[in-house]
């Protein structure tokens, strides 16, 4: 049975893990075109954790789900996904199904229509093992049984169906089950939506700890930014499909550099701070709608310091240390814009 | 964010196992009660409509037939026609489930004997038609489905949809006309023009036997299968359709299986299961096709019997084949409800 | 559901525009929804098709004459295959095929409207009141629908039409007694549903009877579902038709479809190999049941484009 790849054996490697650029999806909802992504850009390195924050339709879920190409395939996706240095947008598919799990998985939200409801626990976790390894199904269903505990679930659980299992139990099934190949990569969509606080503390700890512990890399993706906070080296924010902020997640949340991440840290209570439960920072109107493309900056509409410049042309990120944020506010604009 | 926090320690233990077992018993006891009501009400509707109905069946069974005042008077009493209402329902209760059917006075034989006699053909024609349009329907239907408005999708819609337009029966006259009389467009009689076996064949398991049976069984199960596995594909593809829409399809993709795989393993499984329940619901409508090609064929089953009784008509050898094809669906739907339970690990739990 | 009376509901939205004042217009404009219905390629393949059928069964008598259709009568040769003045061929009786397929289109066309009338009337009927008196009464009448739905309905029809006696009487009356079960259904579930709408509540707030309450507010609102139920339902009445004759149950006199093909059968004309005899009545069910499913499919596309678009 292979061992899970040491920590430090991950983060030996110096090139980014993930590199994506330029990374664009267009859906074709009937006739109109959806622009859901435009223009991102990710880097990941080996052993770090990308937290991707914005609201529903944001794109951080199509931006995620590109990765691994599950997109629909009435989907256009342009850019590049360098995985490992690999091109993935450029893989032929048997290359695509070989990346998929065992070096790339996904922890999907809403883990009770993510499983299989006539298949056992066990199974679905062994499944993956016996298409990318080549172990016997005796090993496959030890290791499964092994996974189980290291989430803390009981390994008699191993044949029990989903519906059997709680709700949290069945998120900690679908962790072990991203773990089964030892990825590289984990990408965790909105893990503990539906889950009460309690419960969701724990997952979090405990996928933290699992990566942690192997060197994996991970990209959470939530719409509430103190889980993020709490999980993720950096934080990526987006806003209408596009990239509006990235940086360590501290300085992201403590002092925001885009006027829509201010609204977006404003708007959650923190945990276990009490006082920022009475100032929540909504923001009136909506959205963009996504079948237009855009001119100047998506958030202009909204924002309480939008200026004429905001409105036409492309804003770029524009880059301050390892932070970086597509405002005209952010220092530095001016200069990279000039250059541009 | 969430809100409301729960005050439970914080375990990590869910639902308790094993007790999806312990609650088989009663509902098998559910669902057996429910098909004895059923059978209950069908002989009260059987009943009804063969005792209480009829004008005077002693004159309709002895049409055509001289007989005197005191022959009828002895045959009305017979029959106990000239017992009150309800104690003639519970002698015909009791009659029934004791396996007495009556009397057929066309054949001269117990109605039961007849029936007993008919019953092998049935069970293979409808046997055999069932299995084969079962495969049929769900290799079709699975993969209209899972391409839903593909080119297959769309002809295997259009040629179900003008199956199902078609009489029964004519179907059965054309297939005969063309490959069993020989006689149109040159085609040589291929198939025999009716029967399940050839006359002066000997009987029993051999090897000769069976060929002749399969022989005569091609053309009533061919049109048998053409008009019922229509449902079948439709059933099929709109399970398919369901569960397409269903997030752990995605999972299954994410890990890297192909579409194939994916569509194998996981869709149709969970597809089944609405599936397998309503194939059993289906026996029901497919009597009403069996009995008419039985009739266009001349096969000797219990759809032919039925035909036959109809021309005197022999109300007692009709009201037994009418108990026993009811009887035969209510026992379908009770296998579908156990069936269903015994398949769906999720079920079994309620 | 419950039956107790609730406060009238505040029938405006937050932003004072009234909502659902009245009761939906009645009868949706019938011009403009045949216009919808034949603008798609299946509502206008099925609207042609019955038109020319139903047509020709109407004028049939203006160019079909009794003597043709008489048994002693016909002139033809016997049992011919098609030839001059016999597009159709012959049957054994000399009569023109096509005479008789035309002239049968008005028994098989009459029964199965009659019968799909009487469905509609008795399962309309039944899933209306099992709809509305929720209680009891609904439960009782949903018990009934559901192990009537289990008896098969072929031997049960040929039971009924032979306990009957022969004719088309019988034959309706069977026919309806075999398919009321799918329109109770179908009609209690939408009166379920429309009587869920608030329109329905507010007028059963002011005081409506049971009575007013179904002609008025829910009988309107089930009517388009019932209206495309009995197209469907003439197609498999038009077909039970054709099966039951075929079975020797119809008037021996009367000629149909289902009777064609019986004579035929019993007097050999499979083994005679006289197709043109077996295949003109079949191809004729074929296609007008087709007709009838299209129109049927079509009307209840746009009903449905309609509901989505409120």
């Amino acid at each position: 049975m292979t061992l899970p790849m040491a920590a430090t054996e991950r983060r030996t490697r110096t090139e980014p893990l993930l590199d994506v650029r330029d990374l664009t999806v267009t859906y074709r909802s009937g006739k109109d075109p959806v622009y859901a992504a435009r223009g991102v850009d990710i880097s990941l390195a080996a052993g770090e954790t990308l937290g991707m924050a914005g609201e529903s339709g944001s794109g951080k879920t199509t931006v995620a789900m590109s990765l691994l190409r599950l997109l629909p395939a009435e989907t256009t996706v342009t850019g590049e996904i360098r995985f490992r240095g690999e091109d993935l947008l450029e893989a032929n598919w048997g290359r695509m199904r070989a990346v998929r799990w065992a070096e790339a998985s996904v922890v999907f939200q809403g883990a009770m229509s993510a499983l299989n409801p006539v298949q056992t626990v066990g199974d679905q976790i062994v499944e993956p093992i016996l298409l990318h390894e080549k172990v016997g199904e005796k090993a496959a269903t030890a290791r499964a049984r092994d996974l189980l505990d290291s989430v803390g679930v009981p390994s008699r659980r191993v044949t029990s169906y989903p519906h059997e299992l709680s709700g949290g139990q069945r998120q900690r099934v679908m962790m072990a089950m991203a773990l089964a190949c030892d990825p590289d990569l984990v990408i965790a969509d909105e893990p503990t939506t539906a889950l009460d606080v309690i419960v969701q503390a724990q997952i979090l700890s405990l996928l933290t700890e699992l990566v942690r512990e192997r060197g994996i890399s991970l990209i959470m993706i939530s719409h509430d930014l103190s889980v993020l906070a709490s999980t993720c080296d950096r934080i990526a924010v987006m806003y209408a499909g596009r990239l509006v902020e990235t940086g360590p997640s501290y300085d992201v949340i403590g002092a925001p550099l885009h006027p829509y991440s201010r609204a977006l840290a404003g708007a959650f209570p923190t945990l276990g701070d009490p006082t920022s439960r009475l100032a929540p920072g909504g923001l009136a109107g909506d959205p963009p709608d996504l079948r237009e493309q855009i001119d100047g900056c998506p958030f202009a509409p909204r924002c309480p310091e939008v200026e004429d410049r905001c409105r036409s042309g492309r804003i770029p990120l524009v880059a301050q240390g390892d932070r970086a944020a597509a405002c005209v506010h952010v220092t530095g604009y001016e200069q990279a814009v000039g250059h541009g | 964010m969430t809100v409301g926090v729960k005050l439970e320690a914080p375990t990590v233990s869910g639902p308790a196992e094993g007790s999806e077992r312990s609650d088989f018993w009663p509902y098998l006891a559910r669902k057996v009660g429910a098909a004895l009501v059923s059978f209950f009400m069908l002989l009260v509707v059987g009943f009804v409509i063969f005792s209480l109905m009829p004008a005077d069946p002693v004159s309709a069974l002895t049409r055509g037939r001289p007989t005197s005042e005191a022959q009828m008077t002895h045959l009305r009493h017979e029959l106990g026609l000239d017992q009150p209402l309800w104690e003639r329902f519970l002698t015909f209760v009791g009659h029934t489930v004791t396996g007495n059917l009556g009397y057929s006075y066309e054949y001269h034989q117990p109605v039961s004997t007849l029936i007993a006699d008919r019953l092998w053909p049935t069970l293979l024609l409808m046997g055999t038609s069932t299995l084969i349009s079962i495969w049929l329907g769900m290799w079709l239907g699975i993969r209209a489905g899972w391409r839903a408005g593909s080119t297959l999708d769309r002809s295997a819609s259009a040629v179900s949809l003008a199956l199902w337009s078609v009489p029964t029966f004519w179907l059965g006259l054309i297939l005969l006309v063309v490959f069993g009389s020989g006689t149109v467009a040159g085609i040589p009689a291929i198939f025999p023009a009716g029967g399940m076996e050839t006359h002066g064949t000997a009987g029993g398991l051999n090897p000769q036997h069976i060929l002749d049976v399969g022989w005569h069984l091609v053309l009533p199960c061919l049109t048998l299968v053409a008009v019922i596995f229509a449902q079948y594909v439709t059933i099929m593809r709109s399970s398919i359709i369901d569960e397409r829409g269903n997030p752990y399809l995605m999972t299954a993709r994410a890990k890297g299986l192909r579409d194939e795989v994916v569509r194998r393993r996981h869709a149709v499984p969970n597809a089944l299961l609405p599936t397998v329940t309503v194939i059993f619901l289906q026996i029901g409508a497919m009597i009403g096709g069996a009995i008419t090609v039985e009739v266009v064929y001349s096969w000797p089953g219990l759809g032919y019997l039925t035909f036959t009784a109809l021309r005197i008509p022999d109300l007692q050898l009709l009201e037994g084949t009418f108990i026993i094809f009811s009887a035969a669906v209510i026992v379908c739907n009770l296998i579908a409800d156990l069936l269903y339970r015994a398949l769906d690990p999720r079920v079994r739990r309620q | 559901m419950t039956t107790t009376p609730t406060p009238p509901p505040d029938l405006r939205a937050a932003d004072g525009v009234p909502i659902e004042e009245k009761a939906p217009s009645r009868w949706v404009p019938v011009g403009r929804f045949t216009m919808s219905v034949l603008r798609m390629p299946s509502g206008f393949v099925g609207v042609l098709v019955l038109v020319m059928f139903i047509g020709l069964a109407v004028l049939a008598p203006l160019f079909i004459h009794p003597s043709d259709l008489s048994v002693t009568q016909a002139s033809g040769p016997l049992l011919a295959p098609p030839q001059k003045g016999y597009p159709l061929g012959t049957d054994q009786a000399g009569r023109s095929v096509l005479d008789l397929v035309i002239w049968g289109s008005r028994t098989s066309l009459a029964i199965g409207i009659l019968a799909t009338f009487g469905t509609m009337l008795l399962g309309a009927g039944i899933g209306l009141v099992a709809g509305h008196y929720e209680g009891r009464p609904g439960r009782f009448l949903m018990h009934v629908t559901d192990w009537f739905i289990a008896l098969p309905s072929l031997p049960l029809a040929i039971a009924l039409a032979a306990v009957i006696g022969q004719g088309a009487t019988s034959i309706t009356i069977a026919i309806v007694v075999t398919s009321w079960t799918a329109t109770a259904r179908l009609v209690r579930a939408q009166t379920l549903a429309v009587e869920a709408r608030p329109f329905v509540e507010r007028a059963r707030a002011l005081g409506a009877t049971d009575n007013q309450l179904i002609m008025r507010q829910i009988l309107p609102n089930v009517m388009p579902l019932i209206l495309v139920s009995s197209t469907l339902t003439v197609a498999g009445a038009i077909l039970a038709e054709a099966t039951l004759t075929f079975l020797g149950l119809g008037d021996p006199t009367s000629v149909s479809w289902g009777s064609m093909l019986n004579n035929a059968f019993m007097q050999g004309a499979v083994t005679a190999g006289a197709w043109w005899y077996l295949i003109p009545p079949g191809v004729a069910i074929l296609v007008i049941v087709l007709g009838f499913t299209l129109v049927g499919r079509a009307v209840e596309h746009v009903l449905n484009a309609r509901v989505q678009a409120r």
